[in-house]
């Protein structure tokens, strides 16, 4: 039997949070497939077919699938899923909305999230926002996963590409129509993917000082995150929160301004590699996780630090 | 129409948490408990919508232990009209809530269903999704507003890169993210009125629903701890440390 992967993609290239996630699936000690939906995506499907431990892709070459609507991507799986045993993709907002779909469609549990295999039916996962961490030994035929992107590096990529097979699903449900979307421009890295974020929390005040941080990410060619307070008073949209709510980051280097550390924000950066607080309470919790911690103020120090890097 | 909202009643956000000294799980006794953050959001979308017309009975439906009736009126005194409890003192999985749900929604053909996108407890984010799969309804995950137009409903989601706009053929399946609503209080006179709408017990057997779990949990652990660092005095012992101890920049 063999595991099948979700790959996601845009503009021609393959997602890095797929690339991270995949490299879960060599410890479950299967064949892996890839799947990849939509139509003219040649250039996609030539980085996947080489992602190193595939050794096929299926491609859905159908228009209905350039977005992937959860009610169609699920219909398609599920018409090849007798030839699989694990059904896996990276655990973000596309893959955390098929994912349980297809689960219930197969009745079986499925694992959230995971961050390590233990072995081919036991998985670690975190729990109470990241307060907990669980491990979970399913007791179902075929298991049905989403992978935390952070916990993993990034598969390599072969030289040739491997088999590739073009599917086109037939009878796929007509109960849900993409109409658009509003994607947030910026000409940092994204978030999930940069190697340094700075994060601004309540202590920016509003949102026109985000630009201090602006300023100081485009020297360190950094991604600009926020955390829920900052988002819930409105300073910066919610595609910028860090956190169990939003997302879950793991850079070299996060600098946390302004922050002063609630565990649903820490639960969304912790494990970076390291963690720099800038905050004018010397006692906000962010410093015991912190390497290095300043207590200052930050519309200070904020323009010196774009000065001295 | 009418709209089910599914709740949980999990330990409040605000408590920090506790694992067990013998690693079976977490600490839940004597330990405050409260509805679901993004429950409470599905509550108040809910209410909205029956305020501007849109519905005309909402029933909070919730699956746990006795305790869970308290959630239920916390529910009601927001502006449910009634609720469903399914007694049951195990822990029930996603998979086995969606089933029960399911068979509530056969009996009671609602024209939305709207709940949270995940509970703070198992951070599984799952149980709409399936759902949806069972009843072979559309769903809306993760919305930031919902619009109902005619038969179908446009859902903006929050999605990695920004926002998504889908729309979805009614009844559907919707769940809430963080921007959809500020939920309200229940106001004193609301919490008395409350303790006179009904509330239905049913039992996962009453529906034929087996909620026998199927994974086990073999040990929970408190994460790695993170040590405290350093402080440094200025930007340039800062600057300094980084390029020249830790070599990130």
């Amino acid at each position: 039997m063999t595991s099948l992967f979700f790959i996601e993609h845009s503009n021609g290239k393959i997602s890095d949070q797929s690339l991270k996630a995949i490299s879960a699936t060599k410890d479950f000690g299967e064949d892996v497939h890839g799947i990849i939906a939509g139509s003219g995506i040649e250039s996609a499907i030539e980085e996947a077919s080489k992602i190193n431990g595939l050794s096929k892709l299926i491609h859905i070459d159908n228009d209905d699938f350039n977005h992937i609507l959860a009610e169609k991507i699920t219909s398609a799986i599920i018409d090849i899923s007798e030839n699989y045993n694990y059904f896996c993709a990276a655990a973000t907002t596309t893959g955390k909305n098929i994912m349980p779909r297809i689960a219930a469609k197969l009745d079986v549990s499925q694992i959230s999230e995971i961050i390590g295999v233990e072995s081919a039916d036991t998985f670690i996962r975190t729990i109470y926002a990241g307060n907990a961490i669980a491990t979970v030994q399913s007791s179902d035929a075929k298991k049905v996963l989403t992978i935390r992107p952070t916990a993993y590096k990034a598969a390599e990529m072969n030289s040739g590409p491997c088999d590739i097979e073009k599917i086109n699903p037939e009878n796929i449900p007509n109960i849900s129509e993409y109409i658009g979307e509003e994607l947030t421009k910026s000409d940092r890295p994204e978030l999930t993917s940069a190697k340094i974020i700075i994060s601004g929390g309540r202590g920016m005040q509003n949102g026109e000082n985000f630009k201090l941080l602006d300023r100081v990410a485009a020297k360190l060619g950094a991604a600009v995150g926020a955390s829920r307070a900052a988002v819930d008073a409105g300073f910066v949209p919610n595609d910028y929160q860090v956190g169990q709510t939003g997302k879950v980051v793991a850079p070299e280097l996060y600098i946390a301004v302004g922050i002063s550390g609630a565990i649903q924000h820490l639960a969304g950066m912790k494990d970076s590699k390291i963690i720099v607080a800038i905050n004018k309470d010397a006692e906000a919790p962010i410093f015991d996780v912190a390497d290095y911690g300043l207590v200052a103020d930050l519309f200070q120090v904020l323009p010196e630090l774009e000065e001295a890097i | 129409m009418k709209i089910i909202v599914p709740i949980k009643r999990v330990i409040d956000p605000y408590v920090s948490i506790r694992v067990k000294s013998d690693n079976t799980g977490v600490e839940t006794d004597n330990v405050k408990m409260s509805m679901n953050p993004f429950c409470e959001i599905a509550v108040e979308e809910a209410i909205r919508l029956k305020e501007s017309g849109k519905a005309d009975e909402i029933i909070a439906v919730s699956v746990g232990n006795q305790t869970c009736q308290e959630t239920i009126r916390t529910a009601l005194a927001m502006g449910a009209d009634r609720g469903i409890h399914i007694l049951v003192d195990q822990t029930v999985e996603p998979l086995a809530i969606a089933k029960i749900l399911s068979k509530i929604i056969e009996e009671e053909k609602p024209g939305l269903v709207i709940s949270g996108k995940q509970a703070i407890d198992g951070d599984n984010n799952q149980t709409g999704q399936m759902l949806a799969a069972l009843t072979d309804m559309p769903q809306g995950t993760f919305a930031s507003k919902i619009e109902i137009e005619g038969e179908k409903i446009k859902v903006t989601r929050e999605v990695d890169g920004g926002l998504q706009t889908i729309n979805l053929n009614m009844p559907a399946i919707i769940t809430t993210d963080l921007r959809l609503n500020e939920p309200r209080y229940a106001s004193l006179p609301n919490i008395m009125k409350a303790k006179k709408k009904p509330i239905d017990q049913k039992t996962p057997e009453d529906f034929g629903v087996d909620v026998t779990p199927r994974l086990k949990i073999l040990k929970v652990v408190e994460p790695p701890k993170r040590q405290a660092g350093i402080k440094v005095k200025s930007i340039s012992e800062l600057v300094d440390k980084l390029k020249n101890e830790a070599g990130v920049i």
